[in-house]
């Protein structure tokens, strides 16, 4: 497995999920566990460019794949998260941004969502797209903000 | 129908360069890096991990604990049952002589018993090599109880409530005047009785403990709200001396309340280590945090209002029953606010309390107000329909000059002020008063709104402010960031104080190493370590006067010290001066130093001389716009604006995000949050983050929030705590706006669809 761009070598029993192997065994700690079953997003991390949640993927399905967490991620979002306050306790936040970068990839790629569609990224598109993530402190205004700002600066 | 409004943004003086300015928090790089790391993520070379079992009956005897299948795994090092483990100390009863007393969660012996106090409680802990051999053999133990009968069920038992003690921080009745009898005799009343289910905290960061002993040192990485009380409350249990304890605790991952006391998790992590003669983690699945870490009590309550022809109350009742568990947890104060909203000649406030068979309840964001508001407020709305008069003219005609009961001064009250601006940034004018009149296409549409309100308070800090030969101001003390923004604010204000560029100062927190902080609760953090930051920055502006003053040729000699401003990195009478550069070099020094302490008479004099003269509080005007779908009844938030009247504003951007935050959390209180607890046998039946129901990304729309930033007379720099204001009045605000929508009034919370059907 690549993890941020080094090649891992790892011995994990089958059912070592990809979060624990990352955490526990790689000393990978920016995905966070908040519940281990998928629902609050907090270990979002980038499989291939595709945002997964790690709690819920076993490290072996994962042989050779390339695996980005928040320490191998180098975005504008990062910056734009601390312009427009949207964090707080900060644990969910790695999620939220590899969610985001997984998010936006996924809209330009015109995956439809519930809100409606692949036309421009409204804030409500973005809301719907990353209600996956979630944030108790309620930092969630600060976090469209910034991927709007981010959206609008790439297109 | 989307209006954005801008956030207030106050006018910096000469003397405020960075308070009141929106600076980013200076953690912010660390968190969205993943550079920050929070307890579980601090790693040891004989790192064992840990995981608990939990009873699974309400009340009774562990009679036998068959551990040998886990103990059978390979990896797994110890099973710790009350059958093989050392006991820790009791915990000490809650005085007032000891502050720290408050920090136990509950009063179970954890292993040092076979009792069984509520279901879920923990009975062993499997200490092995790795995290899924240690929750793979807890599977595996098998305990046989000997159950006892449970009360488990608030419904059933909130009759068998009993009048709350009243304690010397908070009254549990008042009466004055004859509220039954007035009640009886107004021409206009309505009478209301109301319930909230128990919430959970559900701090993303599940609980988390790594533990590790070096003979009789222990350190502790933890996050927590109180570090100097857990270092305490640990050294007692454990039968060392405090300042062999040291605790790490910089980054919390989300606290509300829910990490301000002792619970199981911490005491066994510690307890495992102790006993394994390893480094132990033990980070709690998110299932065991609902077991073992205390949560909002379940409520019942009654508003009574009366009121004559012009609006005017004549009554005001307010009751309410709380639980707690028969081993910890404290009722309530739900009737808190109601003591101070509204100037009715009559009123009657009890409050009343049950002990059940459950898990201790415990503090969760506004303790009290965040219910009782929703009551009180709802009912006000109520009245209004029933007067046929605007809810925000019925509040103001009620608004009282002086406190309600006590007769005091309020410190600052601009109630009037707040719901003028929100009304008309919200365009309340717009609000057709007719119940179900407006509409978007499909959609109901309603607008209500409520008064927020949380007392101010202070508690007491030690700090120690520091100025280095290089420039570097180090602010020292142990407080708590569990995303309040804490050392930016404080920078901030020390940046101020002693004029030197923000990016000069150092804010050291998170460690028992440090002078002690206050605990982060109750919305004192700010104001207590501003006090303790401001008094330990004039104690350094002083030396360093001094200092200056002595320097050979200085051109400050002769000057009065009260004619030296701190400013542009030194001291300056007039365009005379020094950098502190040269202070230092003159000096002969590296740095120089000075520090405040704690000290708790003083602190009870001054609480309990103030509270005689002032009433504090942060309040709020709350407005809320819903939208409902006439067919399914689902209900959406779709606009909101709270104006604040919260004293000075330190940091606008984190100030924001935190009054933001809790009407996020209010919103979930009003429509969605509800930890279930099984009636027959007081298990939580939701224990998940799928099953309980917080707002996502969807559920929350742009909120505005503003302030009247004025500041209150007294407190430090003219600031109230803002971390639990937000909340207040949230849910009544939607439930008002869904009665404006549907005409129907929703006294029961969360207001899901069922209940509009």
């Amino acid at each position: 497995m690549k993890v941020n761009g080094d090649v891992a070598a790892l011995d994990v029993e089958p059912w070592v999920s990809l979060l624990d192997a990352l955490r526990e065994r790689l000393g990978v700690t920016g995905p966070k566990k908040g519940c281990d079953q998928g629902a609050c997003g907090a270990c979002t991390v980038l499989a291939d460019g595709v945002r997964i949640n790690s709690c819920l993927a076993l490290a072996v399905q994962y042989d050779g794949r390339e695996i980005t967490t928040i320490e191998g991620v180098d975005h504008p979002l990062q910056e734009a998260f601390v312009r427009n306050d949207g964090l707080q306790c900060g644990y969910c936040t790695s999620g939220q941004i590899c969610s985001a970068i997984g998010m936006l990839a996924e809209h330009a790629a015109g995956m439809p969502s519930a809100a409606g569609g692949s036309g421009e990224l409204s804030q409500d598109e973005v809301r719907e797209r990353m209600s996956g993530n979630l944030c108790r402190c309620g930092a969630y205004n600060g976090i469209v903000d910034a991927i709007m700002e981010v959206a609008g600066e790439t297109r | 129908m989307s209006i954005k409004y801008a956030e207030a943004e106050p006018a910096t003086t000469d003397a405020t360069k960075y308070v009141g300015r929106a600076v980013d928090r200076i953690d912010g790089p660390a968190k969205t890096t993943g550079e920050a790391r929070y307890a579980a993520e601090h790693s040891y070379p004989d790192l064992a991990y840990a995981a608990l079992v939990h009873a699974t009956i309400p009340r009774g005897r562990v009679t036998a604990i068959d551990t040998e299948a886990a103990r059978a795994v390979r990896g797994v090092i110890d099973v710790l049952t009350h059958e093989n483990v050392p006991a820790m100390k009791p915990p000490r009863k809650p005085s007032v002589l000891d502050l720290s007393s408050m920090v136990s969660g509950t009063t179970v012996n954890y292993l040092g018993t076979d009792e069984v106090h509520w279901n879920g409680q923990p009975i062993a802990v499997v200490v092995a090599e790795t995290l899924e051999i240690a929750r793979y053999a807890a599977s595996l133990v098998r305990p046989l109880y000997q159950e006892l009968p449970a009360a488990t069920s608030f419904e059933a038992e909130k009759h068998n409530a009993v009048p709350q003690k009243s304690s010397l921080i908070a009254e549990a009745s008042a009466n004055k005047g004859d509220a039954p009898a007035a009640l009886a005799a107004a021409p206009y009343a309505v009478d209301l009785t109301f319930s909230t289910p128990p919430h959970n905290h559900n701090a993303i960061e599940p609980h988390a403990t790594t533990a590790v002993w070096d003979g009789d040192r222990l350190t502790l990485h933890e996050g927590t709200q109180n570090i100097a009380w857990t270092r305490r409350h640990l050294a007692l249990r454990f039968g060392v001396p405090e300042k062999s304890i040291r605790i790490l605790s910089p980054h919390v991952g989300g606290g509300f309340g829910g990490k301000g006391s002792v619970w199981a998790g911490t005491l066994l992590a510690v307890l495992a280590a102790r006993v394994t003669g390893r480094a132990v983690r033990l980070a709690l699945t998110r299932e065991s945090v609902y077991h073992t870490v205390g949560g909002r009590t379940a409520s019942t309550q009654r508003v009574a209002l009366g009121a004559d022809a012009d609006g005017r109350l004549t009554a005001l009742i307010h009751t309410s029953v709380s639980r707690t568990g028969r081993t910890g947890g404290s009722g309530e104060q739900i009737t808190a606010g109601s003591r101070h909203l509204y100037a009715a000649p009559n009123i009657h406030l009890q409050q009343n309390v049950v002990q059940l068979d459950l898990l201790a309840n415990t503090f969760m964001r506004a303790p009290g107000e965040s219910i009782g508001t929703f009551a009180m407020e709802s009912a006000v709305d109520e009245l209004a329909w029933k007067l046929g008069m605007d809810p925000i003219e019925l509040r103001m005609r009620n608004e009282p000059e002086r406190d309600p009961l006590g007769g005091q001064e309020f410190s600052g009250r601009r109630l009037r002020e707040a719901y003028a601006l929100g009304a008309e940034r919200f365009g309340w004018s717009r609000r057709d008063p007719q119940a179900g009149a407006m509409r978007d296409g499909k959609w109901l549409v309603g607008m209500g709104v409520a008064t927020a309100y949380h007392p101010s308070l202070q508690m007491m800090a030690s700090v120690t402010v520091r100025l280095e030969a290089d420039g570097t101001l180090v602010v020292r003390c142990g407080l708590h960031e569990m995303g309040m923004g804490t050392a930016t604010v404080q920078a901030q204000i020390a940046a101020d104080e002693m004029g030197v560029p923000l990016d000069r100062v150092r804010v050291e927190y998170g460690d028992s190493d440090l002078p002690p902080g206050p605990g982060a609760g109750g919305s004192m953090q700010t104001a207590t370590a501003a006090a303790g930051v401001t008094a330990a920055c004039a104690k350094l502006k002083r030396t360093l006067t001094g200092l200056a003053r002595r320097a050979p040729g200085s051109p400050l000699r002769g000057t009065r010290p009260a004619d030296v401003q701190a400013r542009d990195g030194g001291l300056y009478a007039g365009d005379r001066g020094l950098t502190y550069k040269e202070i230092l070099s003159a000096a002969g020094r590296d740095h120089v130093e000075a520090g405040v302490k704690a000290n708790t008479l003083t602190f009870m004099t001054k609480f309990l001389r103030e509270r005689r003269k002032w009433v504090k509080a942060a309040t709020g005007a709350h407005f809320c716009e819903v939208r409902v779908d006439p067919d399914t009844m689902e209900v959406r938030v779709s606009r909101w604006l709270g104006v604040f009247d919260a004293g000075t504003i330190i940091n606008a951007r984190t100030a924001a995000s935190q009054l933001r935050g809790g009407i996020v959390m209010g919103i979930g209180m009003a429509l969605s949050e509800h930890t279930l607890i099984d009636p027959r046998n007081g298990r939580v039946v939701n224990p998940s983050l799928s099953e309980y129901h917080m707002p996502v990304h969807a559920d929350v729309p742009h909120i505005d929030v503003e302030w009247l930033n004025e500041p209150d007379p007294t407190m430090p720099l003219g600031l109230r705590g803002i971390g639990e204001v937000g909340i207040t009045g949230v849910a009544a605000a939607v439930a008002n706006a869904v009665r404006h929508a549907t005409g129907k009034r929703v006294a029961d919370l969360p207001i899901t669809l069922d209940k509009l059907l």
